[in-house]
């Protein structure tokens, strides 16, 4: 048996193709962003599963129409779904190697994020041969409010995503603008923001994030858990690097969402501070958090210093399911400490603050 | 000392056959490649999804991407039975007297060996499809439970409730069991009879192949680093039973499982390309073929039982003459 082809697994990772999901409501501009996907000239070809062909007005095999199917798991956990259509798709999708590069998952207008999200982690088929590059809103500058006022999926959209795309911003002031901005970064203060008219950003900004992705999740993302600029939008020719501030906070918390005058704090995020932690408390405490609290939590990422430990260790986590690794050894000019982020609904601050502290080493 | 007929081919292998003594192999690209004096293929679909053996008519049913569903015959002809549009045919089956089933989104179709076509309309997506052995009855796999047809007449469904999304099915040879695989690592089955449930739990993996063994005494599965066998020779079916172990191996999973036609023996493929056979009665094991490059996804006996036909992940295909 000389013949065996054994496989590393960054080899395995590496032929994992890269999902982004696009959300975003009826008229946000969805359709105009995968159309640029589909047609302009960036060296990658992408297949996209949309919920009805309808206005995409290209003919192309790699487009394939889906019903959007939610199936509970039948494990006794509310927020344990998957997106049953995704399932099959992707392995239909997956057994012809060679054809794309890359997919796009286009959701309803009304769809909850989560469960698309879930699929990518809690179907082992599907996670063999895909990874959850990001998870991508459009937001209509000018309806925003409105939409947020009628409606939890709008704001659940936004608390979601890596990447928020402020669209059609040509049709607001700029005080409205910024009120908006204001109202996206006081639900999710980790999603990267984009203004946008005609949904006309870079798909750089859109595609290939590694949002997911343990190993750079946290160094990618300029706004991760650094609120110090809360008010820094990328606008479209925005292309410089973001480097990340390493300012000295105190120990304290934020949490966000009274800050908007045009959105009713449904959804909140907050931002934990600490200095080392003993892993014997930190991940039990963070294991039960998610159990408990996990219907509430949609997103969480953080970094963790363990006493005694010399690497980073970073977590991200949807709902109940949470991911962690090392990540690399602290270098000598940062600061050891632990920051995390939740993002989430009717979370109870006071005791997350109050057990994430009795974590400390 | 069994020997293996290669067939190096270059897409993920749906489906292997028999029609007529030749063995067929249904790639995912949408080719179906034969070993009938050489090596010849035939271009079925862009795109190929879904595949079963018609062994009434000796032919091979497939579904594709372009929404077709067709049947191909042994010298190469492809028959066009439907054409549903631009949409996923995600599942086939053939019937008694001709009838095809098949799968798009939420709604089942059967074709009669006639032309005519009825359509059954669901809530939710169609996941499997299968006919009972005798009589003109469709089951479908849905979420929460299986729906029973009765496509010749205009008799209300049978709806039986199991609370999870069933993804494959299948009846008993004796038509007294429906068995499902779950989204979960789990199957479900119910006596037919009475709606007894059936749980069959306890996998490390989702179950994706099942096969019937000879006389329907058992039902041998993939989903573990063994093959499952439940014992269906009692009135009741498993309940109450441990199934079989055959071929357990510690380092991968079985993918793919096929009893033989007559013996109470079972072909086991598992994810590095390994196939065994293993006999029920003693759990010995014989060796098949050797590891290759990727999973066995497709494995099918020829009538008399001396021939396996496999197929995998990677396209590496072939025959086993176990009697050489």
């Amino acid at each position: 048996m000389s013949d065996v082809q054994t496989e590393t697994p960054s080899e395995a990772e590496a032929k994992q193709i890269p999902v982004t999901v696009l959300t975003g409501y009826l008229g946000s501009g969805k359709t105009t962003l995968l159309n640029r996907i589909l047609t302009e000239d960036h060296g990658k070809r992408y297949a996209v599963i949309v919920n009805e062909f309808g206005e995409i007005g290209i003919d192309n095999d790699l487009i394939v129409e889906s019903d959007e199917e939610i199936y509970e798991m039948n494990n006794g956990c509310v927020c344990c779904t998957v997106r049953g259509d995704l399932v099959r798709v992707v392995e239909g999708l997956t057994r012809r190697t060679g054809r794309f590069d890359a997919i796009v998952v286009e959701t309803t207008g009304l769809a909850d994020p989560a469960p698309v999200a879930q699929t990518f982690f809690m179907d082992d088929d599907v996670r063999t041969k895909t990874r959850l590059d990001a998870v991508v809103a459009l937001v209509d500058a000018k309806h925003l409010p409105l939409r947020l006022k009628d409606s939890n999926e709008a704001e659940d959209q936004i608390a979601f995503a890596d990447v928020v795309i402020v669209n059609k911003t040509d049709l607001v002031t700029s005080e409205e603008l910024a009120a908006v901005e204001a109202t996206i970064r006081a639900i999710n203060p980790m999603a990267r923001i984009h203004r946008a008219e005609r949904a006309g950003v870079s798909l750089s900004e859109v595609l290939d994030r590694g949002a997911f992705d343990l190993k750079r999740v946290l160094d990618n993302d300029p706004h991760f858990l650094d609120h110090d600029h809360p008010d820094h939008v990328c606008g479209p020719d925005c292309d410089h690097d973001h480097h990340h501030h390493d300012h000295d906070h105190g120990h304290h918390h934020h949490h966000h969402g009274e800050a908007s005058p045009i959105h009713d704090a449904g959804v909140k995020s907050l931002s934990l501070r600490a200095g080392e932690m003993d892993p014997k408390k930190f991940l039990p405490w963070l294991e039960k958090t998610t159990q408990v609290d996990g219907p509430n939590i949609l997103r969480l990422k953080g970094i963790i210093a363990f006493a005694d430990d010399p690497d980073r260790f970073v977590v991200q986590g949807v709902h109940m399911i949470v991911e962690g690794d090392h990540q690399r050894p602290w270098r000598a000019d940062e600061k050891r400490e632990t920051r995390l982020v939740f993002i989430g609904r009717d979370l109870d601050t006071e005791r997350l603050q109050r057990t994430f502290e009795a974590c400390q080493a | 000392m069994p020997t293996v007929a290669p067939l190096d081919l270059d897409s993920h292998c749906i489906a292997t056959a028999w029609l007529n003594d030749t063995p067929h192999f249904a790639l995912a690209d949408g080719v179906v490649h034969r070993l009938d004096n050489g090596h010849k293929w035939t271009e079925v679909h862009d795109g190929l999804l879904s595949a079963c053996f018609d062994p009434d008519h000796a032919r091979l049913i497939t579904g594709g991407e372009d929404g077709r569903v067709t049947a191909l015959t042994t010298d190469g002809t492809v028959e066009t039975l439907a054409e549903i549009g631009r949409k996923w045919v995600t599942s086939v089956a053939s019937g008694t007297q001709g009838a095809v089933g098949f799968a798009v989104g939420r709604n089942a179709y059967v074709r009669f060996a006639d032309g005519r076509q009825r359509e059954f309309q669901h809530p939710r997506s169609v996941e499997g499809i299968a006919f009972a052995p005798k009589g003109m009855r469709l089951a479908i796999a849905r979420y929460n439970g299986a729906t029973l047809h009765f496509p010749a007449t205009d008799g209300k469904p049978t709806e039986l409730e199991w609370a999870g999304a069933h993804t494959g099915i299948t009846f008993s040879p004796d038509g007294k069991f429906l068995v499902t695989t779950m989204q979960e690592n789990a199957l479900h089955g119910w006596k037919l009879a009475d709606g007894k449930h059936m749980r069959m739990a306890g996998y490390p993996a989702k179950v994706k192949s099942f096969s019937w063994s000879a006389k329907g005494k058992w039902l041998a599965t993939s989903g573990a680093s063994a093959a499952i066998v439940w014992p269906f020779q009692a009135k009741d079916g498993p309940m109450g039973k441990a199934p079989l172990e055959l071929g357990t191996r510690g380092d991968t999973m079985v993918t793919q499982v096929c009893c033989h036609p007559t013996e109470e023996i079972v072909a086991i493929g598992y994810a590095d390309g390994m196939i065994l056979a293993g006999r029920f009665a003693d759990q010995k094991e014989v060796l098949l073929r050797r590891q290759g490059k990727g999973a066995i996804t497709a494995m099918a006996w020829d009538g008399e039982g001396r021939r396996l036909a496999f197929g995998s992940e990677s396209g590496e295909s072939g025959v086993v003459d176990i009697a050489s």
